[in-house]
């Protein structure tokens, strides 16, 4: 468990910053600070067992059928990256807090941060390649977010959005490939993957496999062509800076090719494809580095540079070189966290980062001058400091490595690669810290608070320790995590001197010597430099970002030109050939179930329904009229249902046509009431075809389906059979409703419910100040108006009726379990006995005599039903699962209960309250355009035999 | 009578179809709601048509009808109302905005996010 708790845990405290952020931006920080803690305290505990050469398991079986399981595991290169991951994100944490100004939403931040240390967590603990991806994907996402933390900043919007594109399409090969490899060994377990290399070298799909996968670390770990995102990504603030580019998202890409080392690496394919975009990307961004004014992007390339020194020496395929590129990764994070941090103090203090503006920082600032120094010193590779250890260890490797038959060119490339990084280090110190005082600064800089500086200098103390005593302070870990990349016990020996045979000394040497006279004459360099042109990333990645958004727009224009009626067209006749074609090439025999005789009754029921539907085509611009012929449709199919044994739906279709049609009035009431001519005979005439042949398409497909018994025996007879046993009633649909298939029936309510409230939030939305609002105030009525708007006669009947309308809606509902009615058709009924009371007496005179509102009543039925359904959890059987007994209470005969009947209450209270709050809806919208609220129930006062005037009625 | 109802089934289809392919919001929620009569229509056909067989279980009954059907269509026929109110308001809502009730986008419709710039009175 404690694996998964320790990648659960930064996803749980994500929660906690926005809340804690209340209490002020210590608590805020603090509580982020607290959960990392946690998780690295965790993985603290689960470390000895890893030194000791064990693999600590979680088996969480999450989908076993998909091969998708929760199945994480932490190995010695799981130790190190989580390490990293957590133990830098707890400096980051720290440093933000003061790096961060006031106006900066920091509850935010620290949630994305947690975010995306969580995802990291999950990458390099997961043990299943599908749970790998998923947290893949969600570290593109959640860098995205800190990316573009700062939203106000265009350059912050396009960096983010560059690097969620490259890494996010890298993303989806690396899932192409993953899927490929886990079909090849038949396990998506990467503990069972890891152990197949044959299987998969000898696959014809290794090199596809391989190809699409190194895409995804490729472009994760910026590495040539993919690496113009990352200096983009600098627009970010700099501690989300100093941890995606140091510790954490881009060496994702490092931990990848780390952790398939074992399978994919040692053939001439991965080490063509790696060890040389490896080799291109460290010299290429060093290059780069060299010239760049701005601190972060130097930092930049640089980090780039030195994540193609780790590809490349992971490429190298050997167990010596993948020891030094997991002792890089760690020496890396070091020197290039505190370098990136130290570029943010100098930011904060002095309010630029461009080299050209500074200089001379070096009295100023002593204690980050000092921080800085031993950081780039570190990474210019300068003993004894660490990032000088493994450069040692690469030259030696490059220089013993033979690319396409060729044995020194690997090595000299390498030493051009440091050469760049000593001058662009020397760079940074010198033209940041040395240098006389100026006086031109944005802002006079100082040394900040010891909250920003303490995370750096931890880290610069790191540095020192390692290259002073890298046997006791990091062979461990190396041994460690390079056992489980190459899957054999490792014991490295690290050293400043190799002597005086070993050819990386005087590689290194070259490179300073070489490193420190380049910057001698950098002046000359970058005036070279600008004269020459190069290629732009960016444009050219705008230019093609362009030109697909582009190609889409033409094509979404083309197909779907905003003319509803022409993909509905285009739908129809699709589907339509679609069943012909189907039905072309398949056998068809003539039906054999014996027909029912026609009489007469239901013959002229159909006649009216096609009269009526004839009508409707002929006279549909009368809107009015239209409506009535809807009305008699309905009307029909209510007594077919009756007819054909369905007295359940014949009741709900007769009250459900009876709300419908007096909604659409009441629409109606504000729209055209006439629709006019626009489409020419040959539009009709082609709509009709259409319309005919999806017509006569389900009229031949319902009379083939009706004239032929089941291909397969129904499950209709569990139902009959087990209704009374079972589910305790006798009318089977309502037990299939409350009952049965209770669970869908709970999924309809709510969806009921969602729908009221969608009508309700669209009515709020029309009623705000805007144009439909101008439009109701301005709004006259096109209809002569009845002069008496509450006769009489209707309120004096409406009263009566309403109590025995609602007796029969009680009545419906409790007979419901076993004879025709129930929730759906009480609440239906009520309803329309409530909407009656409106009719007559106008909706706010019956609106301000009842006391509850309709959300009340919607959110209420659905919380019934979800009860009953909980319910039964405790009785300790599955969700609704329905009780009943039967009790005899004298005098009364002998009835039932079932809880059946409570989901059932329900179901009536959210019928009843989302037909209500739609017709409430237009009456409110009704009230906007002018509609007057009476106060006497009718227009007429008869006791005094006088109609009421318009001040009165109002 | 097999026949009598998938002729009906075929027209209250071809109405709704043609109703669906006009230019203006009443219509189309005229031809959806005939539409809906159609396909609930159809899914209870499905279980096949009998008479005097409702699915209420008595001593004495010589069958029933398949009730499965009935319950599906019972709550389709439920939700096809909610889901008309909400096109009503959205018909409504669009007739009071932009002061037409077509349907189809015209030229300019795209951009949304400009205001409308008055228009004429409904």
């Amino acid at each position: 468990m404690s694996l998964a708790l320790i990648a659960a845990l930064p996803f749980l405290g994500a929660l906690l910053p926005g809340l804690m952020i209340r209490a002020g931006k210590n608590a805020c920080a603090a509580i982020s600070g607290m959960v990392t803690a946690l998780a690295l305290l965790l993985l603290g505990l689960n470390a000895p067992a890893v030194l000791r050469g064990e693999v600590v398991q979680t088996r969480i079986e999450w989908m076993p059928a998909l091969g998708l399981n929760a199945h994480f595991m932490l190995d010695g290169l799981g130790l190190l990256f989580a390490g990293l991951i957590l133990g830098i994100g707890l400096l980051i944490i720290l440093y933000a807090r003061f790096y961060l100004s006031k106006s900066d939403p920091m509850g935010q931040f620290y949630t994305y941060l947690m975010l995306f240390q969580g995802a990291m967590v999950g990458i390099v603990l997961s043990d299943n390649i599908l749970l790998l991806l998923i947290f893949w994907e969600l570290t593109s996402l959640s860098s995205f977010l800190l990316i573009g933390f700062w939203k106000h900043l265009p350059e912050g919007r396009q960096g983010a959005r560059m690097a969620l594109a490259v890494t996010g399409g890298g993303g989806l090969a690396l899932i192409a490939g993953m899927l490929i490899l886990g079909n090849i060994v038949g396990s998506y377990d990467l503990s069972v993957i890891l152990e197949n290399k044959e299987a998969i070298q000898a696959s014809a799909w290794y090199l596809p496999a391989l190809i699409l996968i190194l895409l995804g670390c490729f472009t994760k770990s910026a590495q040539f062509p993919f690496h113009f995102w990352l200096p983009h990504a600098m627009a970010a603030p700099t501690p989300v800076s100093a941890y995606l580019h140091s510790a954490t998202m881009v060496k994702a890409g490092l931990f990848l090719m780390a952790r398939m080392w074992p399978v994919l690496a040692g053939t001439p394919e991965w080490f063509y494809i790696v060890a040389t975009t490896g080799l291109i990307t460290m010299v290429m961004a060093a290059k780069i580095a060299l010239f760049k004014d701005d601190l972060k992007a130097l930092l930049a390339f640089s980090t780039i540079s030195h994540l193609g020194l780790i590809t490349m020496l992971l490429g190298f395929g050997t167990a010596e070189a993948a020891a030094v590129a997991v002792f890089h990764i760690i020496n890396h994070a070091t020197f290039k966290a505190a370098l990136f941090m130290s570029a943010g103090i100098i930011d904060h203090e002095a309010h630029t980062r461009d080299l050209k503006r500074l200089g001379g920082l070096r009295t100023l600032m002593p204690i980050t001058f000092a921080i800085s120094t031993l950081a780039a010193l570190s990474m210019a590779g300068i003993p004894p400091l660490n990032g000088f250890l493994s450069k040692e260890l690469m030259l030696e490797e490059a220089a013993h490595t033979v690319w396409y038959g060729n044995p020194w060119i690997m090595g000299v490339a390498a030493t051009v690669g440091a050469l760049l990084s000593v001058a662009y280090s020397f760079r940074f110190i010198a033209h940041t810290f040395l240098g006389p005082v100026r006086d031109d600064y944005p802002s006079k800089p100082h040394d900040p608070g010891i909250g920003l500086y303490a995370a750096p200098a931890f880290l610069v103390v790191l540095v020192l320790l390692i290259g002073f005593a890298p046997m006791a302070s990091a062979a461990w870990l190396v041994n460690a995590a390079t056992g489980a990349v190459t899957g054999e016990a490792v014991s490295v020996k690290i050293t400043h001197w190799h002597g005086l045979a070993a050819p990386a000394l005087w590689m290194s040497l070259a490179a300073i010597g070489g490193g420190l006279m380049l910057l001698g004459s950098h002046a000359f360099w970058m005036r070279i430099w600008d004269a020459v042109p190069r290629p732009e990333a960016k444009a050219m990645f705008d230019a093609v970002l362009g030109g697909v958004a582009q190609a889409s727009r033409a094509i979404t224009d083309t197909l779907h030109d905003g003319a509803i009626s022409r993909y509905l067209g285009i739908g129809t006749i699709t589907i339509a050939a679609a069943s012909y074609w189907a039905f072309d090439t398949g056998t068809h025999l003539a039906g054999t179930r014996p027909l029912m005789p026609v009489s007469a009754v239901p013959a002229l029921g159909w006649l009216a329904l096609v009269l009526a539907t004839l009508a409707i085509m002929i006279f549909h611009r009368n809107r009015l009229l239209t409506l009535v012929l809807v009305g008699i449709i309905g009307l029909m199919i209510s007594v077919m249902f009756a007819y054909f044994s369905a007295p359940d739906l014949a009741l709900t279709q007769i009250s459900v046509e009876v709300v419908t049609v007096i909604l659409m009035l009441l629409a109606l009431n504000f729209l055209p009431k006439r629709t006019p001519v626009e489409s020419g005979i040959p539009r009709r005439t082609w709509d009709m075809a259409v319309a005919i042949t999806a017509g006569a398409g389900i009229a031949a497909l319902s009379y083939m389906l009706m004239t032929r018994d089941f291909a397969f025996p129904t499950i209709a007879e569990y139902h009959v059979a087990n209704s009374k046993p079972e589910g305790g009633g006798t009318n089977i649909v309502n037990v299939i409703l409350v009952d049965f298939r209770g669970y869908d029936t709970f999924g309809e309510i709510t969806v009921l419910g969602i729908a009221a409230l969608v009508i309700f939030a669209l009515t709020e939305a029309l009623l705000r100040a805007g144009p439909a609002n101008d439009r109701l105030l301005a709004w006259r009525s096109d209809q002569r108006q009845a002069g008496d708007r509450h006769p009489m006669m209707l309120v004096v009947a409406t009263r009566l009726i309403l109590p025995i309308a609602l007796m029969v809606g009680v009545f419906i509902f409790l007979r419901g379990h076993n004879q025709p009615g129930g929730g759906f058709i009480a609440g239906l009924v009520v309803a329309i006995a409530l909407i009656m009371q409106y009719m007559a007496s106008g909706f706010a005179w019956t609106a301000s005599r009842q006391r509850v509102d309709y959300h009340g009543i919607i959110a209420a039925g659905v919380l019934i039903a979800s009860a009953t359904g909980i319910g039964s959890w405790f009785a300790g059987l599955p969700f609704m699962t329905t009780g009943f007994n039967y009790f005899h209470l004298p005098p009364l005969e002998e009835f039932e209960l079932a809880t059946a009947a409570i989901f059932d209450l329900g179901v009536f209270l959210t019928v009843l309250g989302a037909v209500m709050l739609s017709l409430a809806s237009l009456s409110r919208i009704a009230l906007r355009a002018g509609e007057t609220v009476n106060v006497q129930p009718f227009d007429i006062d008869p006791s005094v035999d006088r109609t009421l005037d318009s001040e009165e009625a109002r | 009578m097999e026949a009598l109802v998938a002729s009906a089934l075929g027209l209250l289809t071809a109405a709704g179809t043609y109703l669906m392919l006009r230019l203006r919001t009443f219509p189309m929620i005229v031809g959806l709601t005939l539409l809906s009569y159609a396909v609930n229509v159809f899914i209870f056909a499905a279980g096949r048509l009998v008479t005097g067989m409702p699915p209420i279980i008595t001593k004495d009954a010589i069958g029933y009808a398949d009730p499965l059907p009935q319950a599906l269509v019972l709550t389709a026929i439920v939700i096809s109302f909610g889901m008309t109110a909400v096109i009503v308001m959205m018909a409504l809502g669009a007739f009071l905005e932009a002061g037409d009730d077509r349907a189809d986008m015209t030229e300019g419709d795209g951009q949304a996010d400009k205001p409308s710039g008055g228009g004429g009175a409904p």
